[in-house]
């Protein structure tokens, strides 16, 4: 397999967010500022390389009928992980973020990953497929998080260009909603653009 | 190495193995990392601390004593400059926030009067409700030397004295439920001695 083709495909044909639908419940509880979908996107992007290479490297040795709790267990532990390392070496970011990181064990993207790739796969393919879909959804999410930066609060990565409040309802969910409405729609049409 | 079967050995013995391989790098990190979170804890405390009181050069966080109020204790960290009291900060909470618990701390004169406050925790909207942080808004400045006894801990929309943040009137509320806990807790405190 092109392992070029394997890395890009995260940010544009297979992108989890804009494209795939994935993980939903990160990605428009954190976007509320660019810094923090980013952070959230690499703290799952760390989550998915290492449990794609672990789930990779055991995929013989784990029966088929329970693969599913085998890889849970996987996840859970990498996720905890980065939430204690976070809370010790992070402890700023884990305020704005901590109550999303135990979300990322169900994040559908990464048990996603590990049935349909990394269960399948060699480990250096499961890798760069893990690398590139966590690309591809921080980067996803670092765009959710400015486009609604800077509508709502008026700033872009936490710097203040108009003074006063924005359009509050781009920080609140409904504008996430909006917001992610029109970013889809945006990579179909790249997505159409391209293929054409 | 062909594929596991399905049988009940192989499945029992894959979990085990998974579990304890997992459990044990766990306890492990978690052993690692406890120091560095106590340290960040107690910086939190003592930095929110030296925020709401004059300087002091005693350890408050050292000398913190619980005073009960109504079915929960509050934490009193004393601050005192050359053995004479300037100051107590008091660390408070409400329920009753937008999404959650909120944390405050503040720090009172010793006859009650609010000398600043600090959030320690909170979960209210970014954008809105987390105004009440210092670093945000100055909403915690119109408290900054009020007395609780004159100055009216409801937001003005409920008739009281405290201007609320425009479109939190929520946030607001549970902010001066905060103080007034703290402020009760104190004036209980300071009869009793």
């Amino acid at each position: 397999m092109n392992q070029w083709k394997n890395f890009t495909k995260g940010f544009l044909k297979d992108n989890p967010i804009l494209v795939l639908l994935l993980g939903m419940c990160p990605t428009l509880g954190t976007t509320t500022s660019g810094i923090n979908g980013l952070s959230m996107g690499l703290a799952t992007t760390f989550v998915l390389l290492g449990s794609n290479v672990f789930i990779s490297l055991l995929k013989n040795f784990i029966p088929d009928k329970v693969r599913i709790p085998a890889f849970i267990v996987v996840i859970a532990s990498f996720v905890t992980v980065v939430e204690l390392v976070m809370k010790a070496y992070l402890p700023d970011l884990f305020n704005t973020l901590g109550l999303f990181i135990p979300l990322i064990v169900v994040n559908c993207i990464v048990l996603g990953r590990a049935e349909a790739f990394a269960s399948k796969n060699n480990v250096f393919s499961s890798a760069i497929d893990g690398l590139g879909m966590g690309l591809g959804f921080s980067m996803a999410l670092f765009l959710l998080g400015t486009i609604r930066e800077i509508l709502g609060s008026g700033s872009v990565l936490g710097f203040k260009f108009i003074s006063g409040d924005g359009m509050l309802v781009f920080i609140l969910a409904p504008g996430a909603f909006l917001a992610l409405g029109y970013l889809i729609m945006l990579a179909n049409q790249l997505k159409k653009k391209l293929v054409k | 190495m062909a594929k596991k079967e399905s049988t009940f050995g192989n499945m029992l013995l894959a979990l085990v193995i998974i579990s304890l391989v997992s459990s044990t790098t766990l306890g492990f990190v978690y052993e690692f990392t406890k120091e560095p979170i106590r340290l960040v804890e107690i910086n939190k405390t003592n930095a929110a601390i030296q925020a709401v009181v004059p300087i002091f050069d005693n350890q408050p966080a050292t000398e913190m004593f619980k005073v009960a109020y109504e079915k929960d204790s509050l934490k009193f960290y004393p601050a005192l400059k050359e053995g004479v009291l300037v100051g107590t900060a008091v660390e408070s909470f409400t329920q009753k926030g937008f999404s959650g618990l909120i944390k405050l701390m503040i720090g009172f004169a010793p006859d009650g009067t609010i000398i600043d406050i600090s959030v320690l925790q909170h979960q209210e909207t970014p954008g809105l409700g987390d105004k009440i942080e210092n670093s945000k808004s100055g909403f915690s400045a119109q408290f900054q030397g009020k007395n609780p006894e004159s100055f009216k801990l409801i937001v003005k929309k409920d008739r009281g004295d405290v201007d609320a943040i425009t479109a939190s009137t929520i946030s607001s509320r549970a902010y001066c439920d905060a103080v007034q806990r703290a402020y009760n807790a104190y004036m209980s405190s300071r009869k009793s001695e």
